[in-house]
């Protein structure tokens, strides 16, 4: 059977098997019929122009993995942000591992989507944010909604400052010969809360994982938000993260996407300004080989006067992979003095790697300062004999040049202990041990 | 210490060196002149081991060994130092981390573990005072804005720091004005020594009254036209390089 037909066909029974409010489930019944009606995407369709699912979701995946299944600590420790104090909420094949979780419900709330939309206690903020910013038009996010049962719930009520990052681990096991995740995120800062959110996605063996992630994120007024991605995971593992941030007055959203692995990403990430003096920031790092892909596509809309967006990605690649960058814009004729500022630079290492960049502006106010820049391009000989002149071996010579590259992003990261595991990442990958810091 | 045999050298096919033959002894001080387009930076590049230019044909012995085939950062652990003319700007390092890694990397080629911090700070301290270098200067991102004579200073730091056997100076007087040559010439006096050897490449006299030659030689079209001792840098800056044509 097709994915689309055994996702259709499974949705009942899924609908059967839960206990929610009825508002929810009248939200999923419509998310459904919207995906039944779209399908997946296809390279038809403008925006999926250079990516095609097809490879990824002609496997045949379990829809649901059919028991829970329990990890030890130490064989995924690994994967934790090393010499850290944080709160964590860690899924297993999409269910929660209360065992390897550290919730907290300590005046505010950091825990589990099921609870969320089971107890009457969250109901208010469920009515009030659940769906409330994800594309109702959009195939994936719809069939992310028809089948959203579980992952993070965090909600950070006014004026408090969260003192340690959330982590956020969603596991596959590999007992499944091929899984289907659809983790489903909830983030609501309430006015002048702030937050750190540092989420991965990793699969512990080589069965293919396809995750369709949604997450919703909202910035009341006066929140800040960091969110930082890791896409780490090994290659025979897909991921489409469909997340929407909506912000309102004042508030400052950061998102940093670091992408090192997995066989197909897709990072559809929209930034919503809801209101005026908003700040938005994209950032990314994208370092990847064999046939990897990695998609970025973003969106801001300015939608209201003084607001400012920055993105700013870097991608490196190797071998035959390629990366697909897509930054559209929007300025409405009302959102007056928005400065709105786009940057992706590529260095291609290999004749067959590729990159698609493509800047997307659509400017509807005339006092606006809006720029976008794209540079591709491969690693400066002359640069690189001046290092090696200086005693610096070819290998880690480029590695330097390639840090050096992708340094402001990674000075971007906030948390000390984060950007030793990102350097260790990048060091890892590309196959040197580290002589220097930055 | 360094003996060049018979050099011929071509970028792209065409030929720029055409038999050099070049012997350095430790101790000495070589000054190359000659003409835009005669081949000085040619001949820094090859002795360096820039891949872009293909030895046609000759050798360069170095302590005795036939460099040839070796990498760049080969020659750079044996102890060849080349002073960029054109000092590359590398946004996201800074002068102090490229330095430590440099460092490091030629301890650990020679199979040696890295310099401790507190060792390396002195030293960098001490060699960034030689040169009158401001500290703020240190952790600026590497030739990033930097003006000339920032740049020039920056590469006799860099020689400082990595004590080579032999340093080429390639055009490290263009740029600068008086008082940044007076420093940089100062710098490179005080780092000379019985055991080292400089090879000075320039196109002006003007460098060469602050580091004074034991040999003064001149190139054209890819030869050594003219050899001879200090004076004659004073002959070419007085007849001009036509007189040798």
């Amino acid at each position: 059977m097709q994915l689309t037909e055994k996702l259709i066909s499974s949705f009942l029974a899924f609908e059967l098997d839960i206990d929610i409010h009825s508002d929810i489930h009248n939200i999923r019944t419509n998310a459904i019929k919207k995906f039944e009606e779209l399908g997946f995407p296809n390279k038809k369709l403008e925006n999926w122009k250079y990516t095609s699912l097809n490879r990824i979701i002609k496997e045949d995946y379990t829809v649901f993995s059919k028991k829970k299944n329990v990890i030890d600590f130490k064989k995924v420790k690994d994967y934790f942000i090393d010499n850290i104090e944080s709160h964590k909420l860690i899924f297993v094949d999409g269910f929660f591992d209360p065992f390897l979780s550290q919730t907290s419900h300590d005046g505010l709330d950091i825990c589990i989507m099921s609870a969320a939309l089971s107890k009457p206690k969250y109901a208010k903020i469920i009515e009030k944010y659940f769906n409330k910013s994800a594309n109702l038009e959009d195939s994936l996010t719809c069939l992310n909604t028809a089948f959203s049962k579980e992952g993070a719930y965090v909600h950070i009520p006014k004026n408090t400052v969260l003192e340690k990052p959330i982590e956020i681990i969603h596991f596959a096991t590999g007992n499944e010969a091929a899984l289907m995740l659809q983790p489903r995120n909830l983030v609501v800062v309430e006015q002048g809360a702030e937050v750190e959110i540092i989420e991965s996605h990793q699969s512990l063996t080589v069965n293919p994982i396809f995750t369709n992630s949604v997450t919703e994120i909202f910035a009341e007024k006066n929140a800040n938000i960091d969110y930082y991605k890791i896409q780490n995971d090994v290659v025979t593992s897909s991921l489409v993260d469909n997340t929407y941030i909506s912000q309102k007055r004042n508030s400052d959203v950061k998102v940093h996407t670091f992408s090192f692995g997995g066989k197909l990403t897709r990072n559809n990430l929209n930034f919503f300004q809801k209101d005026s003096s908003i700040n938005s920031t994209m950032n990314g790092v994208t370092i990847i080989d064999y046939d990897q892909l990695v998609d970025h596509h973003t969106l801001v809309h300015h939608a209201n006067p003084n607001c400012e967006s920055h993105q700013d990605y870097k991608g490196i690649y190797s071998g035959k992979s390629t990366g697909v960058f897509n930054g559209k814009i929007i300025v409405d004729k009302i959102a007056q003095k928005t400065n709105a500022f786009q940057q992706n630079n590529n260095i291609l290492l290999d004749n067959k790697s590729t990159i698609n960049s493509k800047p997307q502006l659509e400017i509807f106010a005339d006092d606006v300062k809006c720029s976008h820049g794209c540079t591709i391009g491969q690693l400066d000989q002359d640069a690189l004999f001046y290092l090696r002149a200086r005693g610096i071996p070819k290998k880690e010579a480029k590695a330097l040049l390639t840090y050096a590259f992708a340094n402001n992003v990674l000075e971007s990261v906030k948390i000390p202990e984060l950007k030793i595991r990102v350097k260790n990442i990048i060091a890892k990958k590309l196959g040197v041990s580290l002589g220097f810091d930055l | 210490m360094l003996t060049i045999d018979n050099l011929h050298v071509s970028i792209e096919g065409k030929a720029i060196l055409n038999g050099i033959n070049l012997n350095v002894r430790a101790g000495e001080v070589h000054a190359i002149m000659g003409p835009n387009g005669s081949g000085k930076s040619t001949l820094s590049a090859a002795i360096a081991g820039n891949e872009s230019y293909d030895v046609v044909k000759g050798d360069i012995l170095f302590k005795g060994e036939n460099i040839i085939e070796l990498a760049p950062e080969e020659r750079a652990h044996k102890g060849i130092f080349l002073s960029f003319q054109y000092p590359i700007e590398i946004p996201g390092i800074t002068v102090t981390n490229f330095i430590k890694t440099s460092i490091n990397s030629n301890l650990k080629a020679r199979g040696e573990s890295n310099m401790p911090a507190n060792k390396m700070l002195k030293k960098i301290r001490e060699k960034a005072a030689l040169l009158e270098i401001d500290s703020k200067f240190l952790s600026r991102s590497l030739n990033e804005g930097f003006s000339g004579g920032e740049k020039k200073r920056n590469e006799i730091f860099q020689m400082a720091m990595l004590e080579p056997s032999l340093s080429i100076l390639d055009e490290t007087d263009s740029g600068l004005d008086i008082d940044a040559l007076k420093i940089v010439a100062n710098g490179v006096n005080k780092l000379k020594n019985k055991s080292n050897a400089i090879i000075v490449i320039t196109h002006y006299q003007r460098l060469l009254d602050y580091i004074i030659p034991d040999y003064v030689h001149v190139l054209h079209e890819g030869k050594i036209v003219k050899s001879g001792g200090k004076e004659l840098a004073h002959e070419l800056e007085e007849k001009g390089y036509d007189w040798i044509k």
